[in-house]
């Protein structure tokens, strides 16, 4: 009889984060298909109430301790990993948010379990989990199986609808202990919130989306031009605000914003999972690229392989012509 | 304050990959391996610390394809050593190359404890574990990843972490300890190959034999595949223009002009 089925229910500020119901849609199928139970793992401080919007759990296992009002690792991963030695789950998933993501790092090392990273999809196949996991920045499709349990699977946004794994009515919670160290040695002191002042990109009908194809700042221009002619913003990707081309405030996907707005142009980001997370919801996507294999096109709905540097500059032209 | 960059070389995305012959592995034939953008990053922080505090920046990377080149043009670009682990067999998964440095680093004279150890927070090819956080577990060491800002003064380290919606958190490390660097505080340096050129004729990369088996890896591939190419897409033609006549009707079908 395997062991039950875990979701990491992760919080954000003292509320549950979107991709907890994610995890926990796939989690019951997961459960469902190995018959056995699923239970979410939820770590707090006099957060039991979070517990009433976890039904679609069959269990839950609650602990309480200040240390988990921080958005620190190690407290969280001490304490699941001496859970998990107790209880043997099969699995146990983990959101790939910033959030988690150092958790998803320690705590394979400290159980000495398999991790199992970027999952866009977990099913159950002869009893046996099967992963399908995003490799080299969307470029290949790997097939993953674990040698040993638990294991931990580190899962993408969006791999389920969450108002699938939505259900209000608490299960059952169960008090566990925590476990966390006498005296950390990371401590948390303060949130800094984003600068004001800049436009809201997640506010926009039209963004104009700029990555590594852009080449350098100037060209940055070309875009701005189109998407103040069309009324809305630029933004871009990791490696453009790595630059320091554009702002923070002016990214797309993890660290960044999600946007969905009625338009969103991608010219030259090449669509790696970190940036498509943020956009993928919005109504029309065209992506330019020279690379035909470029994983924006999976994600856009219209696509052309072509340089953003040549179709930019006749964008330009055209919106102007239409706009008269 | 002394600091290590942890370098590794991943698979250049932007090239064309293929699918090997065991139907699990990347076609070897087809691969150009680059430094890792994150480990760049990495080494970038480290050498900011450095310029504004003084001290000594070590480059540590396994052996790999294309590694001393990199090794190089890290001392160009300001680091005071390199240091490369040889006789480890190619194409080790992330964690297993990870907890094999975990293992090694500490045997190679007058390396650690350093103050700092940073590495990338994540990598493309990191399909079993994250170099940082498994190096900070067998370091012993305190670990903090996705880091975007640094500063350290004598024992503790104050670092700033991205959460989502460009919320950043500020955090009190103690030192020494293991950073995933996100993105260095100004990009990565550029540095002329003439420079690098002179690093090779006047700098030496120390080796160090790994002496240590690997773990086996927890994670097996079983299949890899490209995904569709498209997926969803419905692929436009043309010139520059007729492109772009397409975008402004699609734009026009949906009232945005």
């Amino acid at each position: 009889m395997p062991g039950n089925v875990w979701v990491m229910a992760e919080q954000w500020r003292g509320e549950l984060s979107e991709i907890t119901y994610e995890l926990l849609a796939l989690g019951r199928e997961l459960a469902d298909g190995l018959g056995v139970q699923l239970e979410a793992v939820l770590l707090g401080h006099d957060a039991r109430g979070l517990a009433a919007t976890l039904g679609a759990a069959d269990g839950i296992l609650y602990a309480d301790d200040p240390a988990f009002t921080e958005p620190t690792a190690a407290a969280r991963s001490q304490t699941l990993a001496s859970l998990a030695e107790e209880r043997r789950p099969h699995c146990l998933l983990l959101g790939l948010t910033n959030l988690t993501a150092d958790l998803a790092g320690i705590l394979p090392a400290q159980l000495g379990a398999p991790f199992v990273n970027y999952c866009r999809d977990v099913r159950v196949a002869d009893g046996k989990l099967e992963a399908r996991c995003i490799l080299y920045g969307g470029k290949m499709d790997a097939a993953v199986e674990a040698a040993a349990e638990p294991v931990l699977l580190g899962v993408l946004p969006g791999v389920r609808p969450a108002d699938q794994g939505l259900k209000s009515g608490a299960p059952q919670v169960e008090d566990v202990t925590a476990s966390v160290p006498d005296a950390p040695r990371v401590r948390f002191t303060k949130y800094l919130e984003p600068e004001a002042g800049d436009v809201d990109i997640t506010q926009q009908e039209v963004l104009v989306a700029v990555g590594r194809g852009i080449a350098n700042e100037d060209n940055v221009e070309l875009a701005e031009e189109i998407a103040t002619a069309l009324g809305g913003a630029v933004c871009g990707s990791r490696p453009v605000i790595d630059q320091g081309w554009l702002p923070l405030s002016r990214q797309v996907g993890k660290s960044g914003a999600t946007v969905k707005p009625k338009f969103y142009l991608a010219a030259g980001i090449s669509g790696a999972p970190e940036h498509t997370e943020g956009m993928k919801g919005s109504d029309v996507i065209i992506a330019i690229n020279t690379d035909p294999d470029a994983p924006i096109f999976g994600v856009a709905h219209y696509g052309m392989v072509a340089d953003c540097l040549e179709i930019l500059p006749a964008l330009v032209e055209t919106v102007a012509a239409k706009k008269g | 304050m002394n600091i290590l960059a942890v370098l590794k070389m991943v698979p250049d995305v932007v090239e064309e990959l293929e699918v090997g012959d065991d139907g699990k592995s990347l076609d070897l034939d087809f691969l150009r391996l680059i430094v890792n953008e994150r480990d760049e990053h990495a080494l970038e922080q480290a050498l900011l610390l450095k310029d504004k505090h003084g001290g000594s920046v070590t480059a540590v990377a396994i052996d790999a394809p294309e590694i001393d080149d990199v090794l190089f043009t890290a001392l160009a670009k300001g680091a005071d050593r390199a240091v490369k682990i040889t006789d480890v067999e190619e194409g080790l998964s992330t964690r297993a190359a990870a907890s094999l440095l975990a293992q090694v680093l500490p045997k190679v004279p007058n390396l650690l404890p350093a103050d700092l150890v940073l590495a990338g927070c994540q990598a493309t090819d990191d399909l079993d574990g994250q170099t940082a956080a498994v190096l900070a577990h067998g370091l012993e060491l305190p670990y903090l990843g996705i880091v975007s800002q640094v500063d350290a003064d004598g024992s503790t380290a104050c670092v700033l972490s991205e959460f989502p919606g460009g919320v950043r958190g500020e955090f009190e490390v103690d030192m020494p300890a293991v950073l995933g660097i996100q993105a260095s505080e100004k990009p990565p340096r550029y540095v002329p190959v003439a420079k690098v050129r002179a690093a090779m004729k006047s700098q030496t990369i120390e080796e160090v034999s790994a002496g240590t088996e690997p773990e086996a890896s927890l994670a097996a591939v079983t299949g890899m595949t490209k995904p569709e190419a498209g997926g969803k897409a419905e692929m436009l033609d043309g010139s520059p223009e007729e492109l772009a006549a397409k975008v402004g009707e699609i734009l026009s079908e949906r009232g945005l002009l």
